[in-house]
């Protein structure tokens, strides 16, 4: 999606005055109006997300570098190197307090280990927030703003089971990686809407596949091999379900098979629109980020900080209703996407 | 790679006509010069930067990959390659962590393990690479795979908390006039110190350089080639082990995620410390240089706002300018 010319045009100014200087080191002098931070008496808000890679931190740094320009604060950003880099983002959290923020807003690639850098930061009377998913144990951050994951994945649940209407379902789970949080929460949450216990034998077949369209590929290829009776997949997400419909669309059972998923980008929704994705969960990244933002923008004027959960919210997306689970179409669910 | 038979010895550029000639030819001069640009562009663009509190963190931010470099600055002085260090770390620090936390070992009797069992990944690396002998990149990347397979199977997934004390000692800080240094810090310090002298004014530290210019020649001038590199492979996982212990007091955790990159991390730090891949070129120091390199550029950027992947570009533009100015002066030394 577009990002604002204008911002990207400063960081590239920005950026190529680095580089140049950097790597050839030509005169100092050229860079620095270019290379200061606009306005220095500006409150700063940290953003630090999982990667910089993956299509939903990218929209939620957008929604992010909007409301920092609503409220009038500068937003500065970080990310992990690859899913699941802790230490990065320690890095980042470290290097931001020491550039003066005000608040940093962290969706933790490890719940547990970026504690002891988040209370350091909170040590030093920075607003910490966790945007997507909490850490472990949830209060080391003061606020957590978050689609509820279990009802994205019970949507999804209750749906199938509608669309089932009775017939036998065997079900292969794509899921997550162990212990991450927000995939063992869609997991139960959807084992929970379809009205089924964690080991019950409907489920033919779980895989992992790190939310990675071609691990999801692979991981339904094999579950199909297993089982070749499969009726319903859930996904962790989008890439995961697109995956899934190749390996589908191989053995020609692409319309045999319902293909539920979480997450609602625009690729996932279109996908959903063309009828190769049955429904999906779609949550709200923008406006994690957004009203992280506005939280400490607030706290540095009033002083005051966020506490407790907020959730985001969810909707179900899909162009096949009618199965008395409240569902928007996909319509809708283009106006609202991401990525 | 063909390390030539005209390859200079390291001592090349002590024999030169000049101070100044012998100033340019040295390996670290070129890093030490972007080092101190880098410091000086973003002294002059954050006022953050130039603090000794900064500086502190920039050090304390390295020190895990800057041990890790040090055992790798090791491997590739012979010519050798270590793709296993992350992961080799990542399993030690499980171990330390895993067997502390469960009360099964004492804290120091699990750091002790730690060590050991990294160093033993060192010990078998370095057989297979002398005794089979097998090309010391297929042979580390083998064992980053076993490594991090362990990793994965002995953590089961889970992030160990609840450490003991003893455990995250080294994360621990002491004022230092206004700033707080981080004992770890000095760990590293240290280690770079001390492998510095034994590279530079020891026998066995003449016996590496002679080794990584020319296997044969060490070995017909005497010295123990097969011994000498099993023990460095060796050696370089005990470090490792130290970068273990270093990662877990870092972070307060023991994490089956960390080190992923690591591998790749040192020998960007060994190659921006003006080391040569080919063998038998290179300063421990320089790596140290290194990783400093990276870890201004990574503080600085993010201080100055901005995007992380641009800290990425930088760093992939630096390494090959690093390894274009060594093969550069290696023509200009023949």
């Amino acid at each position: 999606m577009s990002r604002s010319i204008r911002t990207l045009s400063a960081r590239a100014r920005v950026t190529a005055c680095t580089t140049v200087v950097a790597l050839s080191a030509l005169s100092l002098t050229a860079c620095g109006a270019g290379a200061q931070g606009a306005g220095g008496g500006k409150v700063k808000v940290g953003l630090i997300t999982k990667t910089d890679t993956n299509p939903f931190f990218v929209k939620m740094k957008e929604g992010a570098e909007d409301a920092a320009e609503k409220s009038g604060v500068e937003l500065v950003s970080a990310a992990g190197k690859f899913d699941g880099d802790n230490a990065g983002q320690v890095t980042a959290v470290e290097n931001m307090v020491a550039s003066g923020v005000k608040g940093i807003l962290i969706t933790p690639n490890d719940s547990k280990a970026i504690v002891p850098a988040l209370e350091k930061a909170r040590a030093k009377g920075v607003l910490v927030i966790a945007l997507d998913s909490p850490t472990d144990p949830q209060n080391a951050t003061d606020a957590l703003f978050a689609t509820d994951n279990v009802k994205a994945g019970e949507l999804i649940g209750r749906y199938a089971k509608a669309v089932m209407a009775g017939r036998p379902a065997k079900i292969a789970m794509l899921d997550l990686a162990p212990g991450v949080a927000v995939g063992v929460q869609r997991h139960d949450g959807f084992l929970k809407g379809f009205g089924i216990a964690e080991g019950d034998p409907a489920v033919v077949c779980a895989q992992d596949t790190g939310g990675d369209q071609a691990k999801g590929q692979t991981a339904m290829e094999n579950c199909l091999q297993k089982a070749p009776g499969i009726n319903v997949v859930y996904t962790i997400n989008e890439p995961a379900a697109l995956g899934a419909y190749t390996a589908l669309k191989a053995k020609g059972l692409e319309k045999k098979v319902l293909v539920v998923s979480v997450d609602g980008g625009c690729t996932g929704t279109n996908a959903v629109k063309e009828g190769r994705i049955a429904a999906t969960s779609q949550q709200y990244p923008l406006k994690m980020a957004a009203q992280g933002v506005q939280a400490v923008a607030d706290f540095a004027r009033t002083g005051k900080k966020a506490s407790g959960y907020t959730d985001t919210g969810v909707t179900l997306v899909t162009d096949r209703p009618g199965t008395g689970v409240e569902a928007k179409d996909t319509t809708f669910g283009l106006r609202n996407c991401w990525g | 790679m063909t390390a030539t038979a005209t390859t200079p010895s390291p001592y090349a550029q002590l024999t030169g006509p000049t101070t100044v000639r012998r100033i340019l030819t040295a390996p670290t001069t070129g890093p030490l010069a972007a080092l101190v640009l880098a410091c000086a562009f973003f002294s002059l663009t954050t006022e953050q930067f130039l603090t000794g509190g900064n500086f502190s963190l920039i050090v304390q931010q390295v020190m895990v990959v800057g041990t890790l470099a040090i055992g790798q600055t090791l491997i590739i002085l012979t010519a050798g390659i270590d793709l296993s260090c992350g992961a080799v770390m990542a399993f030690g620090s499980i171990v330390i962590a895993k067997m502390a936390a469960q009360g099964t070992l004492s804290p120091l009797a699990a750091i002790g393990l730690g060590l050991l069992v990294c160093a033993g990944f060192g010990l078998v690396n370095g057989l297979l690479v002398q005794m089979v002998p097998l090309p010391p990149f297929i042979v580390t990347l083998g064992m980053l795979n076993v490594a991090f397979a362990l990793t994965h199977i002995y953590s089961a997934e889970q992030t160990v908390t609840g450490l003991p004390a003893p455990l995250t000692a080294l994360g621990e800080t002491f004022p230092l006039g206004n700033t707080d240094i981080t004992y770890g810090s000095l760990v590293t310090i240290a280690l770079f110190l001390a492998f510095a002298y034994a590279l530079s004014s020891t026998a066995w530290g003449r016996h590496v350089y002679a080794l990584g210019n020319s296997p044969e020649a060490a070995r017909l001038n005497g010295i123990r080639t097969s011994r000498l590199t099993v023990g460095i492979y060796a050696l370089a996982g005990l470090v490792y082990g130290i970068a273990a212990l270093l990662l877990i007091s870092r972070t307060g955790v023991g994490d089956p995620q960390a080190g992923q990159t690591d591998n790749l991390d040192s020998i960007t730090a060994v190659v921006l410390g003006g080391t040569s891949l080919f063998g038998g070129r290179g300063a421990v120091l320089g790596t140290f240089i290194g990783v400093l390199i990276v870890g201004v550029f990574r503080n600085g950027l993010q201080l100055m706002g901005v995007a992380s992947i641009y800290q990425t570009l930088i760093t992939g533009a630096l390494v090959i300018l690093a390894v274009t100015v060594d093969q550069i002066s290696r023509k200009k030394a023949r």
